[in-house]
């Protein structure tokens, strides 16, 4: 038994934990031990790593484990300041952010490891593909992530970014960097000039990628620059020949795979179609003219003291939210509003679309923070059979996740796209600030149903006018 | 302009303080005839309170617009308008009288069954009220307890209540019937109400021969005569059964005749019929409108007219609140002038009369709901379908053939990495699963975190002899290490967000 195998033994006790970690969070009764497990597992394969790199260290052992130290202290301190600090509606900012934090490490990482062996003179062909292909998926994700995190935070603009001919230059930069990976594999140590060019083209196709995509779709890339930055770490512990980071890799690349697909299938849409980008970037451009796009009607205006009255008497209410009642920081008022509701008898409940937010889940997270109770908070197939029997539904700043044309009309860009059916409801009140379209792009028919009444203006204003009128 | 409201002959009022606040806010004066509300127990000064001026019966009959419950005796002068219930289905000559006197008239009674409308529809709010009282005047008249009771001095089984017709009275009456206690059995022709009879816990009886379908207009229609023999059959096994029965089928405001003497002589001693269609001359053979009547076999038949009246309180506000709705809609402008709109299916469909000429009926009005064909089935293309299916298996196929080559020409090492790949993918797959949706932001953050884990990777390669090679792996620890703590602390945070209601 040598600090190897015990170094290996540890990163096994790592591994299940994390594995028991991400199945704690199945359930929210599991998921805080879940995060325990997790942390237990990161500190064990920390434990274990700083003795190894200590143990094998080239250099005075102080040295390494004073740089060990410091870099320790300052992830600690930065991490700990973000945690602390971020707004719930800017969670989407910051895990795109540490994604790219993924992927940075993962470059790095490939350089590291390919100085280190240059150095030594070996030339495994097995190594360097390795190598090349941890660089090529971690500088991906690199630049993925910034451009998803200067998208969401509003930083750069949203809206798509079309060039001419985009699919054929990610399919050129493709084609570039395999090339480049013959030359750097036939070039062996001296291979750096390919290795750095093709990490420009990498950081290149990565900027590119999530650029073509607009903010409608960001939850789908989210979830898509989890799954890279999984994929990232697992090349790295091929790289390494490290199995912890394979499985946890691993792990997180198939858990960002599942979300992006649960994501795809709540807007209907083909995983190839997000990635190809351009939603909302035909004829029917959020901002764009909405008279001329789908079918136009009267819609029925309404105070808040008429939906207070309606609120009072309602035997049972859903609230079903978008994130334009985050945007308009309402959620307060609102979980005011259905504790309010509660303590009157009425039965308030929360109808959340897979993808309202701006990630998987967001919105549960924006009303747990506003002291909503999650067991009244529903997902979509739990609250669409009951809203036949719900005598009152508020729409607060959501649009084409209660579409009625995407199961009414074939035509419309969303058809088919699963929705909340709000519209068989006795009463539907719509808080919105205009008549303008959401993300798709597409005028919404239950704006002119005869049970809609539009209630216009700031939601926050609205809800607090509600709450006061109760 | 002026809105009067008079005095009338019941003690319902067309109009409380709460709806006459609304009218003034809409622009208009109000005058409010002295005693108007007596009935009600509202009094002049809650009025005058809200705005309205009182005065007499001639101030407020020259007023531009009245508003009464009805019926109205009395007309307003030429160029006026009149809103109330005026019956111009049975009673045309009333219509007729006022379209030559030159008044505009609405008819409260005549508003098109279209959702927009429904805030002003004063037949549904009266029904509505009349099916609840009917089942108190029921409750009142029966021998017995509508629920059934359990007493150490023995047990009392709960009343049966059949209604007849599921319309808005119809389903008040279930409503009342049901919280009194009593087990409540309904029937309607109609059979998609099944489901409304059912959410107010009545059991549907069901009758498939004696079914039809609804028209275009939201009322219902008269039935073929099979439907009928058919009806009456339901009608005599379900009284026979039934200690209380309410009738509510009215159809363009005639009472079509649904229990026969003979059913009623069926019916047990002491047992209670409801003519809820009283004013349309009665469902029940033996009713008789306005009174209260003793079968010789000791049925008591109720055929009250005024139930509605009988509540003024709640009826005079729901009508005051239907009036302000109209009013509302026709005055577009917010500024006290009525304008009438004859193009708005709704104000169409009420105004009787108008430039001295007679306007009813109205056009029929279409209800988008039922006139909407039903979409087509969707066409399943099964050979596209198949196609895809054999496409992505051929797909897999080739995936797993090129994955087995690729290990079996990779060296042994290399080929155990793909295996633990394999393996965690698959284990990932089933372990994300299961991950509830509202969980998905904090799995997000800790894969976040937990894929920091490449930490391990940059901390030992710190170590290295080359500078270059320490500085690289330097700052990669950093950033793998802000986003371990980062995405665990905010993991955590996130997590202790979430709490269950009921404060456990």
């Amino acid at each position: 038994m040598n600090v190897t195998s015990v170094v290996q033994a540890v990163y096994l006790l790592a591994a299940v934990l994390f594995i028991l970690s991400l199945a704690g969070l199945s359930k929210q009764e599991t998921a805080r031990r879940g995060v325990l497990l997790g942390m237990g597992g990161m500190v064990l394969a920390l434990a274990a790593t700083v003795g190894l790199a200590l143990e094998r260290s080239e250099r005075p052992v102080a040295v390494t484990a004073a740089l060990i130290v410091l870099v320790l202290v300052v992830g600690a301190a930065v991490g700990t300041w973000r945690a602390r600090t971020v707004e719930m509606t800017q969670m989407p900012e910051l895990i795109a952010l540490l994604h790219s934090f993924v992927g940075l490490a993962a470059v790095l990482v490939g350089y590291g490891s390919f100085l280190t062996d240059a150095a030594a003179g070996a030339t495994d062909t097995v190594h360097l593909v390795e190598v090349f292909v941890g660089v090529l998926v971690g500088a991906v994700t690199f630049t993925g992530s910034v451009v998803a995190f200067l998208k969401l935070s509003a930083r750069i603009r949203s809206a798509p970014l079309t060039l001419p001919g985009r699919n054929w230059l990610n399919l050129g930069m493709v084609l570039v960097s395999v090339l480049l990976g013959w030359w750097f594999a036939r070039a062996a140590t001296g291979g750096l000039l390919p290795l750095l060019l093709m990490t420009v083209v990498a950081l290149a196709l990565g900027w590119h990628l999530v650029a073509a995509i607009g903010g409608g779709d960001m939850p789908v890339v989210v979830s898509m620059l989890n799954s890279y930055s999984g994929w990232a770490a697992a090349a790295a512990g091929f790289m390494l020949g490290n199995d912890l980071l394979i499985i946890t890799g691993a792990l997180v690349g198939s858990s960002g795979a599942i979300l992006s697909y649960l994501m795809c299938k709540a807007m209907n849409r083909s995983f190839v179609s997000v990635i190809l980008g351009g939603f909302g970037t035909g004829d029917a451009t959020a901002g764009g003219d909405p008279s001329a796009v789908g079918p136009q009607g009267e819609h029925r205006e309404t105070t808040a003291p008429a939906v207070a009255a309606l609120l009072t008497a309602a035997r049972s209410v859903v609230i079903v939210p978008g994130y334009g009642m985050a945007v308009a920081k309402a959620q307060y008022p609102v979980a005011d509003l259905a504790a309010r509701l509660g303590d009157r008898g009425v039965r308030v409940r929360f109808g959340i679309h897979p993808v309202a937010g701006r990630l998987p889940g967001h919105m549960n997270v924006l009303l747990a923070e506003a002291r909503v109770p999650y067991d009244v908070v529903e997902g979509m197939d739990e609250i669409n059979g009951d809203l036949p029997a719900t005598d009152v539904v508020l729409v607060i700043g959501a649009n084409d996740t209660v579409n009625p044309a995407a199961q009414d009309d074939p035509s419309s860009p969303i058809a088919g796209m699963p929705v909340l059916e709000v519209w068989k409801a006795a009463d539907v009140v719509v808080f919105k600030r205009s008549m303008a379209t959401g993300y798709a792009g597409v005028q919404n028919p239950l704006f002119f149903r005869e049970n809609t009444q539009m209630l216009f203006g700031d939601a926050k204003d609205q809800v607090e006018a509600i709450l006061r009128e109760l | 302009m002026r809105i009067g409201v008079p005095r009338e002959q019941g003690r319902l009022v067309a109009a409380t303080p709460s709806s006459v606040s609304r009218l003034v806010a809409l622009g208009y004066d109000v005058v409010v005839e002295a005693g108007a509300g007596a009935g009600a127990s509202l009094a002049d000064a809650g009025y005058a309170a809200a705005g309205a001026a009182v005065g007499s019966a001639d101030d407020v009959w020259a007023a531009d617009v009245v508003t009464a419950v009805g019926p109205v005796d009395r007309e307003p002068p030429a160029g006026s308008f009149l809103v109330a219930q005026l019956g111009p289905a049975t009673n045309p000559g009333r219509v007729q009288a006022l379209a030559a006197g030159g008044v505009t008239a609405l008819a409260l009674d005549a508003v098109p069954r279209i959702s927009r409308a429904q805030a002003l529809d004063v037949l549904s709010a009266l029904s509505n009220v009349a099916g609840y009282r009917g089942v108190v005047e029921a409750a009142a008249e029966y021998g017995g307890m509508f629920g059934g009771q359990i007493t150490a001095a023995g047990t009392t089984k709960p009343a049966t209540v059949f209604v007849i017709g599921a319309g808005v009275a119809g389903l008040a009456a279930i409503g009342a019937a049901v919280s009194l206690g009593a087990r409540v059995r309904a029937f309607d022709v109609r059979p998609e109400v099944a489901e409304q009879i059912e959410s107010m816990g009545a059991t549907f009886v069901r009758a498939d021969a004696a079914t039809q379908q609804v028209s275009a207009d939201g009322y219902a229609s008269a039935l073929t005569s099979d439907q009928e023999a058919a009806a009456a059959r339901v009608y005599a096994a379900e009284t026979a059964a039934a200690d209380v029965v309410v009738t509510t089928a009215l159809v363009r405001g005639v009472a079509p005749r649904t229990l026969t003497a003979e059913m009623v002589a069926g019916m047990r001693p002491g047992s209670v019929i409801v003519d809820l269609a009283a004013s349309g001359g009665g469902n029940c053979e033996l009713t008789v409108p306005g009174e209260r009547v003793v079968t010789p076999g000791g049925v008591v038949v109720l055929g009250y007219t005024d139930l509605p009246a009988r509540m003024p309180r709640h009826t005079s506000e729901l009508v005051g609140t239907a009036v302000a709705n109209l009013l509302a809609l026709v005055t577009p402008g917010k500024d006290g002038h009525l304008v009438l709109d004859l193009a708005d299916p709704v104000v169409r469909g009420m105004t009787v009369a108008h430039a001295g000429e007679v306007l009813w009926p109205p056009p029929p009005v279409a209800v988008t709901a039922s006139a909407a064909a039903p979409p087509p089935p969707p066409v399943e293309d099964k050979d596209a379908a198949r196609r895809r299916t054999l496409a992505s298996r051929v797909a897999l196929a080739l995936g797993v053939v090129a994955a087995g080559l690729l290990v079996s020409v990779s060296p042994p090492s290399l080929a155990g990495h793909f295996t633990v790949l394999a393996l965690a993918v698959v284990v990932g797959f089933y372990v994300i699963s299961h991950v509830s949706h509202s969980l998905h932001t904090p799995l997000m953050a800790q894969t976040n975190a937990v894929s920091g884990i490449i930490l391990v990777g940059a901390l030992l390669q710190i170590g290295s002899s080359s500078w270059v090679v320490t500085l690289l792996a330097v700052v990669a620890a950093a950033v793998a290490s802000i986003n371990i703590f980062g995405g665990f602390l905010v993991t955590h945070r996130m997590l202790g967000m979430f709490r269950r209601g009921g404060g456990a």
